[in-house]
């Protein structure tokens, strides 16, 4: 059983897996979850079988961290910040704020199924793979997700 | 179909990111949780760019470049455990003795050594080669007959051959009987060099 050093997935995923927590939790939480995201591999690193698919291990837990730091700021009350989303307080204004607040409304397969397609550019086999459905199932949901966003997106924007 | 809204997803929100600030709040996190095994970074010196690696027990491995720090990392995640992370922070003690030794400052080392990368008889031949003072030089069969086997002279030199932590542990002041210099990791050009920095090779 031979385990690469776990610098090596750091050093190869970070920036990526910066960018994917960047799209589901906005940039100002994307960075903490990013570093939950490591901790939580790092604890479970030696106890791993095999060294395959490392990667979409990563991404699995990723998108775990994401979804407890959405949840989380679900429960936070809003009515301390005078009206404030806790999602963008604090933050700069995202010029596309409308976008990535209904991406972070899809259902969890949508969004990661949409993201990984126009984010992170993957080919929808991969999109299947990486996701452990089939690649079908893949575009269904990228599919469902796209519609989705038009209808939320088209609504907000005029 | 390229549409506005595929675009727009394509750009995302900016969020700026630098690996190196990452990775070293990362393995601090790491350190203070008890879950960093190894920690690794590296140092520029007279005879190269050095990567060092410590473990909370102290020195596992020291390496001269060409020796592939990936093969070592590969190797150290094996046969002591696979979480590593670049921490240059916590191999700073090692450093700064390597720093004075190498500018004269500083004759012996006193970080604490990690030897679970040895085994057996080559830890007797390398604990030997720890004895040999600065300035000094040894023959492979004493430290062999050093170790407990005068005979072993050969096993002495694979010992030494594979010496996790050269420099520190000087295997540089091992010598042939003859008076030949023998092997280096490092290779000889280097031997030469800590062997004339120490004053015992004059030429």
């Amino acid at each position: 059983m031979h385990l690469p050093p776990f610098a090596s997935l750091v050093e190869a995923h970070a920036a990526e897996l910066h960018r994917f927590l960047a799209r589901l939790v906005g940039p100002a939480d994307a960075e903490d979850c990013l570093q939950e995201t490591f901790m939580s591999a790092l604890r479970a690193y030696p106890r791993l079988r095999h060294g395959d698919h490392l990667r979409a291990w990563l991404y699995t837990i990723a998108q775990r961290k994401a979804t407890d730091a959405l949840r989380r700021r679900g429960r936070q009350p809003t009515r301390d910040l005078g009206g404030v989303e806790p999602a963008t307080s604090g933050e700069p204004p995202a010029v596309d704020d409308g976008l990535w607040r209904a991406v972070r409304a899809l259902p969890a397969k949508q969004r990661t199924a949409v993201l990984h397609r126009f984010a992170l550019d993957l080919a929808y086999a991969e999109i299947g793979e990486r996701m452990g459905i089939s690649e079908e199932a893949a575009r269904q949901n990228v599919r469902a997700g796209m519609r989705r966003l038009r209808k939320e997106v088209s609504v907000h924007d005029r | 179909m390229t549409d506005e809204l595929e675009r727009r997803l394509r750009a995302g929100d900016a969020a700026a990111f630098e690996l190196e600030r990452f990775s070293r709040a990362l393995s601090q996190r790491a350190a203070d949780a008890g879950l960093l095994d190894v920690a690794y970074g590296s140092l520029d010196s007279p005879l190269g760019r050095l990567t060092v690696m410590v473990t909370p027990r102290g020195l596992v491995r020291l390496s001269y470049p060409g020796e592939g720090v990936n093969d070592q990392l590969d190797e150290v995640a094996t046969r002591i455990s696979p979480r590593i992370l670049r921490a240059p922070q916590r191999t700073d003690a090692v450093r700064r003795q390597l720093d004075d030794y190498f500018s004269g400052r500083r004759r012996t080392f006193d970080v604490p050594i990690d030897w679970r990368l040895v085994r057996g008889f080559a830890g007797a031949v390398l604990q030997a080669t720890a004895r040999i003072p600065f300035g000094s030089v040894s023959t492979y069969r004493d430290v062999a007959s050093e170790a407990g086997s005068a005979n072993a002279y050969r096993a002495a030199g694979n010992a030494l051959g594979s010496n996790p932590v050269p420099i520190v542990v000087p295997c540089h002041r091992v010598l042939h009987a003859g008076g030949g210099l023998g092997g280096y990791t490092g290779g000889l050009d280097r031997k030469r060099y800590l062997l004339r920095l120490e004053g015992a090779l004059v030429d």
